[in-house]
């Protein structure tokens, strides 16, 4: 991995490398910045978040930790709230099970509960999503329930430069930020991959402001409005639909909390019809947020009914097939965006 | 109900240390009067208006109350270790270790009373008082109050400093994953780390004995390779073992756990009738601050007029935090949503 003395603007990395490379120049510049939690020492992290940091660092900045999320998280929070900037890498979303009350009623709340007057300048990483047959226990995303929980900011990247340009703005951001990765952006060598998940990501010191969505396609007819793996899907289907007369616009959220509702009622504003594409749970979440989010503000601006296409309320199953059926996938966003143009 | 079990593991006599000198023994007395004075204080403000019958979200104090008295022994002996440089997380039930450490009064109790002027502008309550001057902190949930004290502690050893952390929680929190996990990971990372646990024989309604399995939970230390002492609810005993545990955190040595078997005078929280409790007929006979007293008195350490000094100090200090925190302005329901997000951010 080289960094800064290499003279390109950009270079063409998986997602993971960016992250990793975001990791790596951040604790060059601020010895408070330390990596903790399972495997993210000499195996580099189950989906490759500190390949090579364990070298570059040492054990004393990049540590493998006991099974013990509860533990982990809140040593992390009791770090930050002494100044120092932890980042805290849970394995799976769906791990938050065993150590929730350490996330939403300590790391997320302190800062509040204090008046403002304790910050917990920490990172929560994660892995999240399926399609390769992990089963209901490993292949959530779960994204919005973290951010249905006042108190941390949320930011799901979905490409290599904003995987880096997030991870930066994230690690020197004074509260509680959890960064949720799909798996299926990473360009993990042992997991079928977009080729979206190797792109290019600018050299140096790259920030994304959080709470910016990005139109990652500009379209006229309809727009798509999703996040992480599922604007790879919707950007295939975008292409393949634009020989056929069917203009998609696509708007990658980026960041959960804060939401960027202007960038959806632009968007919307626009075209007067939108998709919104989520790998979470349909019921109670971020689709139907983004729904309101237009509707809120005026609900004159959609000419059809919205579309909501996530996981229909069911944990995910291992077949293949029922897994497959039950993600938004290419057909399925297909269809929903051939629904909304009447077509 | 008592529970008499003593650390199997650890014989007491051996590690008992000398009485301490006359101004620490005074010390403690005074710290255990301030604190007791402090929670009279605060009884006599949360029920001054919670009638007609008792409506617990009514009043200058609302909401649940967790107060301190009888355990005011751990409190004292663990906090006369300590300076405001070290940590200390207390739990639902707060105030003596806050006391205790040298949290600002007025601060705090403006902060129980819902002021703008309060550690957390009224944001927190009770059970939630973060006062960073002193590195005090508390958490409502039970046994979690022990993982950010974990971190609180890395920071201190990384920065090469001796300071340490004092993670404290109550027995029922022995049997939480959250307790296992910390001692765990702080005796593998020798973390400076001083756990205490106070075991009142009552986790709210239930009796320790019917919910834990064996007498002592100071013997879990040994699953951790950690020193593990029980001493009963006397200071000296609390400050002594407290020093070892302290002395240990601080020569980098790793974590310690102490449990006091200690006394919940009152109610879980103001409002319990305590129909279950079952050992209430010599609760003054045990209350901890008396019989101090009196051995202070027979050491000379004590006379009448050192009494009525402690008590007057402490009332004093006690009135002007409460008066401070009547007076000071509520919160303005406009500013409702705010703190939940710092603005800052590293450039």
């Amino acid at each position: 991995m080289t960094i800064t003395e290499a003279p390109q603007a950009t270079r063409r990395l998986t997602t993971s490398k960016a992250m990793v490379e975001a990791i790596a120049q951040e604790m060059e510049r601020d010895p408070s910045v330390f990596y903790l939690g399972e495997d993210v020492g000499a195996y580099g992290g189950i989906f490759s978040s500190t390949t090579g940091l364990l070298e570059r660092f040492g054990p004393q900045r990049i540590i493998d930790t006991p099974i013990s999320e509860t533990a982990f998280i809140g040593l992390g929070i009791g770090a930050a709230v002494e100044g120092m900037r932890p980042i805290v890498e849970v394995m799976f979303t769906d791990f938050m099970g065993v150590c929730l009350d350490q996330i939403y009623n300590h790391m997320a709340k302190i800062h509040f509960e204090s008046g403002g007057n304790v910050k917990v300048p920490m990172v929560l990483t994660m892995a999240a999503g399926g399609g390769y047959s992990d089963g209901a226990q490993h292949s959530q995303c779960l994204w919005g329930t973290f951010a249905h929980l006042p108190g941390m900011k949320v930011v799901v990247p979905s490409t290599p430069a904003d995987a880096k340009g997030l991870m930066t703005s994230a690690i020197r951001d004074d509260n509680p930020v959890v960064y949720i990765f799909h798996k299926g952006v990473m360009g993990l060598p042992w997991m079928v991959k977009n080729p979206r998940s190797i792109d290019e990501v600018p050299d140096g010191e790259h920030t994304v402001p959080i709470g910016e969505a990005r139109v990652a396609r500009e379209g006229s007819d309809v727009t798509v409005v999703t996040l992480s793996l599922s604007v790879h899907h919707a950007l295939d289907v975008a292409e393949s639909l634009a020989p056929q007369g069917i203009d998609v616009e696509v708007v990658d959220l980026r960041s959960l909390v804060p939401l960027d509702r202007d960038a959806i009622v632009a968007s919307v504003a626009k075209t007067g019809r939108l998709v919104v594409v989520d790998e979470d749970y349909l019921s109670f979440g971020v689709s139907a947020e983004v729904v309101a989010s237009v509707t809120d503000r005026d609900p004159t601006l959609l000419r059809v009914p919205p579309q909501r296409i996530a996981v229909p309320d069911v944990p995910i199953p291992y077949a293949h097939d029922l897994e497959h059926a039950v993600l938004p996938r290419h057909d399925r966003i297909e269809r929903a965006v051939r629904t909304a143009m009447g077509r | 109900m008592t529970t008499e079990a003593a650390s199997t593991s650890i014989p007491q006599q051996s590690r008992r240390g000398e009485v301490p000198e006359a101004a620490v023994r005074l010390g403690l007395y005074r710290t255990m009067v301030l604190s007791r004075t402090y929670e009279e204080a605060i009884l006599r403000e949360y029920h001054a208006d919670k009638g007609p019958g008792f409506d617990i979200g009514k009043g200058l104090v609302p909401g649940e109350m967790h107060l301190s008295a009888g355990q005011e022994p751990v409190a004292a002996g663990v906090c006369a270790h300590l300076t405001t440089d070290d940590a200390v997380t207390a739990t639902h039930r707060p105030h003596h270790l806050a006391v205790a450490h040298g949290v600002d009064l007025r601060k705090m109790t403006a902060e129980i009373f819902g002021r703008e002027t309060g550690l957390g502008r009224g944001r927190g309550g009770h059970m939630h008082l973060f006062d960073p001057a002193t590195h005090f902190s508390c958490s409502g949930i039970i046994a979690e109050g022990y993982p950010p004290a974990l971190g609180q502690a890395f920071a201190f050893q990384r920065r090469g400093t001796d300071r340490i952390a004092v993670a404290v929680t109550g027995e029922g929190a022995a049997n939480q994953g959250a307790f296992h996990e910390s001692l765990n990971l702080a005796a593998r990372w020798s973390l400076p780390v001083v756990f205490v646990v106070e075991d009142n024989d009552w986790g709210i309604s239930v009796p320790r004995d019917a919910a834990t399995a064996i007498g002592s939970n100071a013997d879990r230390a040994a699953a951790y390779g950690i020193p593990g002492e029980r001493v009963e609810n006397d200071v000296e005993a609390v400050y002594d073992a407290a020093r070892r545990a302290v002395a240990r955190a601080r020569a980098g040595d790793g974590p310690s756990l102490i449990e006091v078997h200690t006394l919940r005078m009152w109610g879980h929280f103001e409002g319990d009738a305590q129909g279950y409790r079952t050992d209430l007929a010599d609760v003054a006979e045990r209350d901890p601050i008396p019989r101090y007293e009196e051995v202070l008195r027979k050491a000379g350490v004590l006379d009448d007029e050192k009494v009525a000094q402690a008590k007057a100090d402490a009332s004093r200090r006690v009135e002007d935090a409460v008066e401070f925190a009547r007076s000071s302005a509520i919160p303005d329901p406009a500013d409702a949503t705010a703190y939940v997000f710092t603005e800052g951010a590293l450039r």
